[in-house]
């Protein structure tokens, strides 16, 4: 395994010229006069939001090499991604549809992705708590309560539908609780519930586009280990859908995502000035805002975390791969439950 | 590890120059330019022994000259600048 993370390149720049030369990637920055270059095999993926123009020559070397280009909106959501022909394991991906036919195994891997969710959305709860005021203390531990419930009713729930309704319950009450660890600028509206498609508030928006962050990574991640990023367990099967990132991704929201946006905002690093608001009520982030964003989140990723089953502190960027290989070795059977990663 | 290559190339004859460019490219490929013709490079020994052969393939021996200097581990990380210099983001991610 490799611990030395290569580069990602994050291009949102709008009307940025991606291409290639020789071994060498070429950026022409609209409106800054020269040339940038970029040595190709440090890079280990391309990110692009919006409009950037990349040469037909830069995308198929980029497939030839197993070097994903992932499309993104300009607004931070998914919307496509290029891999070169698939490398993964054919046995590792027989093993993945073989478990998840089998209503049994694919139950309990939807349960313990959930309950690892869960579990880290009441982690942030239960830590923010700690510093806060009294009044909002109560709320925070409250909710952290009912969290706690909902971990217990998981155990005894016999369908994937009723493991997706304790999801979505207990998804209500945490969102319904941040209002109460999080205090944005006085100027900017406050967040009062979870809403997308499209947010209307900062705080959503910042939250939107950070899952598009965090689902891009999960997706690098299962693509890395050979796993089939479109057969979930939780999500099951849909087309189009990368249902096994979005498993995936479960675990690493309240810390990875939600954890992220909180602290942005509490530390006054977003402001009223990184959001535009659009008519029909929606909200997006600004260039410098996404800017803003993106900048903290290559940060972020650099932190390590404590992660207790591999027994060593792990980069938050490599955290997904490190779980995606523990799922891989549950689907071979070589462990007898997939664990999450539960923050500590 | 980190890695400080220069090189003289003999750009008296259009041979020269085009040799220039090309070992200019090749440079390009594997670091970032921080002089015009200094380049820093983070490698493994196997893609710098390939980079080696590849740019002794290039040059003239008679005429040109290529030093590579190993710098000491983290050596990046402690770049001392003066004027216009830039410190290289050799293992960030890049946002643009």
């Amino acid at each position: 395994m490799t611990t030395e993370l290569l580069n990602t390149l994050y291009v949102q720049t709008q009307g940025t010229d991606l291409r290639l030369e020789q071994d060498t990637l070429r950026i022409h920055l609209p409106d800054t006069p020269g040339r940038r270059t970029l040595p190709l095999r440090r890079l280990d993926g391309i990110v692009v939001y919006g409009h950037i123009n990349l040469s037909t020559e830069l995308i198929t070397r980029c497939a030839q090499d197993k070097r994903p280009v992932t499309w993104m909106s300009r607004g931070g959501r998914y919307l496509a991604r290029l891999d070169g022909a698939a490398r993964s394991n054919v046995l590792l991906r027989h093993a993945q549809h073989q478990r998840h036919d089998d209503t049994g195994a694919r139950l309990g891997i939807a349960r313990n992705l959930v309950a690892g969710k869960i579990r880290n959305s009441r982690w942030i709860l239960l830590r923010a708590a700690r510093d806060a005021a009294p009044a909002r203390r109560e709320h925070a531990r409250k909710a952290a309560e009912d969290l706690a419930a909902a971990i217990d009713k998981l155990s005894a729930a016999e369908s994937i539908d009723v493991v997706m309704g304790i999801e979505g319950q207990a998804a209500r009450n945490y969102f319904a609780a941040l209002p109460h660890i999080l205090s944005t600028a006085t100027d900017l509206p406050p967040f009062t519930h979870r809403n997308r498609r499209p947010p209307t508030d900062p705080v959503n928006a910042a939250l939107s586009f950070t899952y598009g962050l965090l689902r891009s990574l999960v997706h690098g991640a299962l693509e890395q280990v050979g796993l089939d990023p479109y057969l979930g367990f939780l999500h099951g099967l849909r087309p189009g859908k990368p249902a096994l990132a979005l498993d995936l991704m479960e675990e690493f929201r309240p810390v990875l995502a939600d954890r992220f946006v909180l602290t942005q905002f509490n530390r006054r690093q977003l402001r009223a000035s990184h959001f535009d608001h659009l008519s029909g009520g929606a909200v997006s982030l600004t260039e410098d805002g996404r800017k803003e964003l993106i900048g903290a989140w290559q940060e972020w990723k650099t932190q390590t975390w404590e992660h207790p089953i591999a027994g060593r502190e792990v980069p938050a960027g490599l955290l997904p791969v490190v779980q995606a290989r523990i799922l891989a070795r549950h689907l071979r059977g070589e462990l007898p439950g997939y664990l999450p990663w539960t923050a500590s | 590890m980190d890695l400080l290559l220069t090189y003289d190339v003999d750009t008296t004859s259009p041979a020269g120059r085009r040799r220039l460019r090309r070992v200019a490219k090749h440079c390009e490929g594997h670091g970032l330019r921080v002089q015009k013709s200094v380049f820093e490079i983070v490698a493994d020994e196997k893609t710098l022994l390939k980079l080696l052969h590849d740019l002794d393939q290039i040059i003239d021996s008679d005429t040109d000259s290529i030093r590579l200097y190993r710098l000491p581990t983290d050596g990046f990380n402690h770049v001392q600048t003066l004027g216009i210099a830039q410190i290289q983001p050799h293992r960030e991610d890049l946002v643009l």
